[in-house]
Order: C-alpha cells, then sequence, then structure tokens
C-alpha cells in the first residue's frame, strides 16, 4: 500500500521534473529560428501607437481584494470538506450535524458578506 | 527484449507490465516506465491541440455559415495549424523593455506545465492513467489552481496596462468559479466515497450524469469560466482590454498561453466525463446489457481492453469537447458584474444548498437501499433543488423589471408634467 502510494507521487515527481522540457523547447526553438533584431521602438509598451503615461504598477481595485477574501473563506472551508465527503459513508449521525452545521455558519457568513455589499460590483 | 511483445505491449496500453515482467521489480523500471508515461502524455497534449485548434476554427465556421479552414493542407484545411505553428516559431522573440523580465519569461512556461500536469490522474483505461492517485480530484484541483499565479505573473510582468487590468480580471473570475468547481465536485465523492479518479469511474453503475445532473451543470459552468472560455472570456475581451494579459506576448511565448488554454479545455471535458460520464467505461451499454440479462462488458478483464478503452473515453471527452465549442458559437460576453453576481449569488449559495441536501439524502436512505432507488431519490433531489432555483431566480427577476418599469413610468410622468405646461405656450 505505502509502496503503491510512494511510486504514484515518484510519478507526480518525475512529471513535474520534466514537464518544463514541454514549453521550453518551443520557446527555445522560436529563440533560434525567429530574427533577433531589437529595437527601441519595436519594444515599447503596447498601447495601440499612444506612448503609455505613468506607472503600471498601481494599486489596484479594493473590490478584488474583497473577492480574493471571500474566497480564501470558501477555499479552505473545500480543503475541509473533502476529506469528510471522502469518508462520508463511514461517519455517523454526529458528524451529520457536525457538517450541517459547518456549512450552515459558512452559508450566514456569504449572507453577511452579501447583505455588506461586499458582493456588489462598482 | 522482443520487438513485437514490447509493439503490443505498447498498443495494449501495458507496458508498465511488460517492463516489469522482462526485468523483474526494480524499482528504476518504475523510473523507466514513468519517463515513458510523461513523455508520451505531454507529447501526445502537444499534438492533440493541433487538432483541436483546427476542429474549433472548422466548427465555429460551419455554424456561422462560413467555411472556416480551406486551404492548407487538402480541401479540409487540415495542416492549416501546422502553418500557424510554424509561422509562430519563426517569429521574433521579443521582451518588451519595461517588463519584469522573470515574470515575463516565467509565467508561459508554468502556464503550459500546470496543464499538462493535472493530466497524471485521468485514466485512459483501466489502470492506464498516469498516477491513481488516492487525492486524484483534490491534485487536479490544487495544480490548476496554479494557473492563476501565472496569468497574475504574466499580467503583471508585461509592465502594460491592459495586460494588468486583464490579469486582474482573470483572477478575480478564476478564483470566484474555482469555490462552485470546488463544492460541486464534494457531490460525486460523497456519491464515491473516494477522491481518487479510478474509484470515481468504479462508483458509476449508473452514470453521475444521471444521479446528480446538477452538480454536473454546476461543474460545467465553472470549468467554462475557469478555462476563460466564451460566455466568461472576458479576461481576453478584444474590444476592452485587447487581449487581456497576454497582449504583450509574441511568438512561441504567445503560443505557450494559447496550448494552455486548449489543453486545459479538454482536460476539463477529460474531467467531466471522468467524474460524470463513467470515464472509460460503458455504464449505459452495461445497464441495457444487464437488461437482457447478459454479463457487463469489463474492459479490464478483456485482452484489448485498455487499447478498446482509448476510443471510448475520448469519443466521450469530443463529445463534451463539442459542447464547449457549441457554447461558444452561441453565447454572447458577459459583463464581469454579471460574472459575479452569477457565481457569488447563484452557483456558490445552490452548491452549498446541493451539498446539504445530497450529504442528507444519502445518509437518511438506509445503507442497503437499491442503486436504482437511491439514484431515482437523489435525482428527485436534483430537480427539486434545480427547479426552486430557477424559479427562486424568476421571481427576483420579476421584481426587477417591475421596479424598473415603475421607475421608467416615474420618469415618463415628470416629463411629460414639466412639458406639458411649456407646450401649452
Amino acid at each position: 500500500m505505502t509502496n503503491e502510494v510512494l511510486q504514484n507521487w515518484q510519478f507526480i515527481f518525475i512529471f513535474v521534473a520534466l514537464s518544463p522540457i514541454f514549453p521550453a523547447a518551443p520557446v527555445i526553438l522560436n529563440r533560434l529560428l525567429g530574427p533577433q533584431k531589437p529595437n527601441a521602438i519595436k519594444q515599447q509598451t503596447y498601447e495601440c501607437g499612444i506612448e503609455t503615461v505613468g506607472d503600471t504598477w498601481i494599486q489596484f481595485k479594493v473590490q478584488y481584494y474583497i473577492y480574493a477574501l471571500i474566497f480564501v473563506v470558501f477555499d479552505i472551508e473545500a480543503v475541509f470538506l473533502f476529506p469528510i465527503a471522502a469518508a462520508w459513508g463511514l461517519l455517523g449521525l454526529f458528524a451529520v450535524f457536525e457538517v450541517a452545521l459547518f456549512i450552515i455558519i459558512l452559508a450566514v457568513g456569504l449572507y453577511y458578506a452579501w447583505n455588506r455589499g461586499a458582493l456588489e460590483w462598482f | 527484449m522482443n520487438p513485437i511483445d514490447l509493439l503490443i505491449a505498447t498498443l495494449q496500453l501495458r507496458l508498465g507490465e511488460y517492463l516489469v515482467s522482462v526485468y523483474g521489480s526494480e524499482n528504476w523500471v518504475f523510473v523507466v516506465r514513468d519517463v515513458l508515461t510523461v513523455l508520451t502524455i505531454s507529447t501526445f497534449c502537444l499534438l492533440i491541440v493541433i487538432f483541436l485548434i483546427w476542429l474549433e476554427r472548422k466548427v465555429i465556421a460551419r455554424m456561422q455559415d462560413r467555411l472556416g479552414p480551406n486551404r492548407v493542407g487538402g480541401r479540409y484545411g487540415l495542416l492549416q495549424t501546422v502553418a500557424d505553428v510554424l509561422k509562430l516559431l519563426t517569429k521574433e522573440s521579443l521582451t518588451p523593455a519595461g517588463a519584469d523580465k522573470w515574470a515575463y519569461n516565467l509565467a508561459p512556461l508554468l502556464i503550459v506545465m500546470t496543464a499538462l500536469l493535472m493530466w497524471a490522474v485521468i485514466p485512459f483505461g483501466p489502470g492506464a492513467m498516469g498516477a491513481d492517485l488516492n487525492i486524484g480530484v483534490f491534485y487536479i484541483l490544487a495544480v490548476s489552481s496554479v494557473s492563476v499565479v501565472c496569468l497574475l505573473l504574466a499580467g503583471w510582468g508585461s509592465n502594460n496596462k491592459y495586460a494588468l487590468l486583464g490579469a486582474f480580471r482573470s483572477v478575480a473570475q478564476l478564483v470566484s468559479y474555482e469555490v462552485p468547481m470546488v463544492l460541486s465536485l464534494l457531490i460525486p465523492i460523497i456519491l464515491a466515497g473516494s477522491m481518487a479518479t479510478e474509484a470515481i469511474i468504479g462508483a458509476q453503475y449508473i452514470p453521475f450524469l444521471f444521479v446528480i445532473p446538477l452538480s454536473a451543470v454546476i461543474f460545467f459552468i465553472s470549468a467554462l469560466a475557469e478555462t476563460g472560455r466564451t460566455p466568461f472570456d472576458l479576461l481576453e475581451a478584444e474590444s476592452e482590454i485587447v487581449a487581456g494579459f497576454h497582449v504583450e506576448y509574441g511568438g512561441m511565448k504567445f503560443g505557450m498561453f494559447f496550448l494552455a488554454e486548449f489543453i486545459g479545455t479538454l482536460l476539463m471535458s477529460a474531467l467531466f466525463v471522468t467524474i460524470y460520464w463513467g470515464g472509460y467505461t460503458l455504464p449505459l451499454v452495461n445497464l441495457v446489457l444487464g437488461v437482457f440479462g447478459l454479463p457487463p462488458i469489463d474492459l479490464a478483464s478483456l485482452a484489448w481492453g485498455r487499447t478498446l478503452s482509448l476510443p471510448i473515453f475520448f469519443g466521450k471527452v469530443f463529445v463534451i469537447y463539442f459542447v464547449f465549442i457549441w457554447i461558444r458559437a452561441t453565447l454572447p460576453r458577459v459583463r464581469i458584474d454579471q460574472m459575479l453576481n452569477l457565481n457569488w449569488k447563484f452557483l456558490v449559495p445552490l452548491s452549498l444548498v446541493l451539498i446539504l441536501v445530497v450529504a442528507i439524502v444519502d445518509k437518511a436512505l438506509p445503507a442497503n437501499t437499491n442503486v436504482w432507488a437511491y439514484s431515482g431519490i437523489m435525482l428527485l433531489a436534483n430537480i427539486l433543488i434545480a427547479v426552486g432555483a430557477i424559479e427562486l431566480l424568476r421571481r427576483r427577476g420579476r421584481q426587477e423589471r417591475a421596479a424598473a418599469e415603475a421607475a421608467h413610468d416615474d420618469e415618463l410622468a415628470d416629463i411629460s408634467a414639466e412639458a406639458l405646461p411649456a407646450a401649452h405656450h
């Protein structure tokens, strides 16, 4: 059992180690086959022919941050729910109530965020 | 090593077993097998994309009453994409002056890596898969969320305002739709009692598509959004932000984003087939055989079963892939607020309710319930929730329309009240 699990993960590690080759090969081939004549105008930031004004790396809209916060809550919830879902057939009545309570607490959280206008795009 | 045996082993997708039988079970045999599997899966993915791009262009063209590619490579334009790839290879590979070189060059590599790595746990046939991880579905979700990082790297590293805006949008979209996708995938896991993809296929006596259709629909919608396809392609809305996060990319670096998108879409189709449509098995055919009292087809016990499973699996995958293309040809693009509202105000609450109901129904039914009764009750619960949700939406829509009409009438009344006295003079 343990050996099998390790073999499976060995495959994943080999895959991770080899997978950069597949995107890197065409990009390097492109480097070798394509012309290399850089100049200042060619390397300008593309903005439909107009010179770019001001700094690009600016502060972003706070809305994205709020969505990201709600996402983190739900994603962590999912991490907790996955093992429970996989073992669902083995769990007793107590676990059912516990999970129901867990999901309801999150639903209340979503309702709160919704009510406070965190889900409105403006 | 007998070349004929090797060929047969390869054709039957039994290379691993063959290598072990030839060399004994030393560990490096597994390393050789793993390297060969990685090369096969990855090469297959890279090559199939050439076909997928052709297919997409041709199908969309026919749906829009155009001819599509029809010059390069015969009257069906089969070599059009090959020509495009060659063109991309001979383009100058630029790095914009203001770009963050590391982030800019790393993003296209990383995004293809994540798209390829997800294929490790997709079963192509009985036992013919990269790694039967016991956390298979979880692994796919984990790897797929790395692509968010790639998009942000690309958008941020390009030092272009459109690219950055596109990256923000993509991150908001991918991050949001990951929630309903994760939640809807919990439901087949509850039913199958395992996260391993092969175990989920094994649990589908009746395909989950017909047991928990609502979960399948939620998964499909989130898959559309996760792969950034129409109607959720606003991360590359041409008319607003040019090409989105990859606007500064050219040549093969751009090609890599394109590649990752197509591999990702094919993967989502494969995942849908695996989780909701019985993967490489033939559950529906087996059900029909069962009605006539015949034994089910067990691909694992047939000599050429693994080879046979490939056309079955890819036939199903291409049916789902066709639906992806079909949707692209049918629906217009949504706005960002509509996209986020659909997710957070509809799909997330809906999938939470669905999980609760499915989990409780699963526990409420006695453990020895007949599979048909179990599936029927589950299907009924799904349909009831779907009908309820749609009814709620309709009521909400009607109220909003009524409010808008009332506001419009008030406005008209105000205008005529102002305009009428003026008309008398």
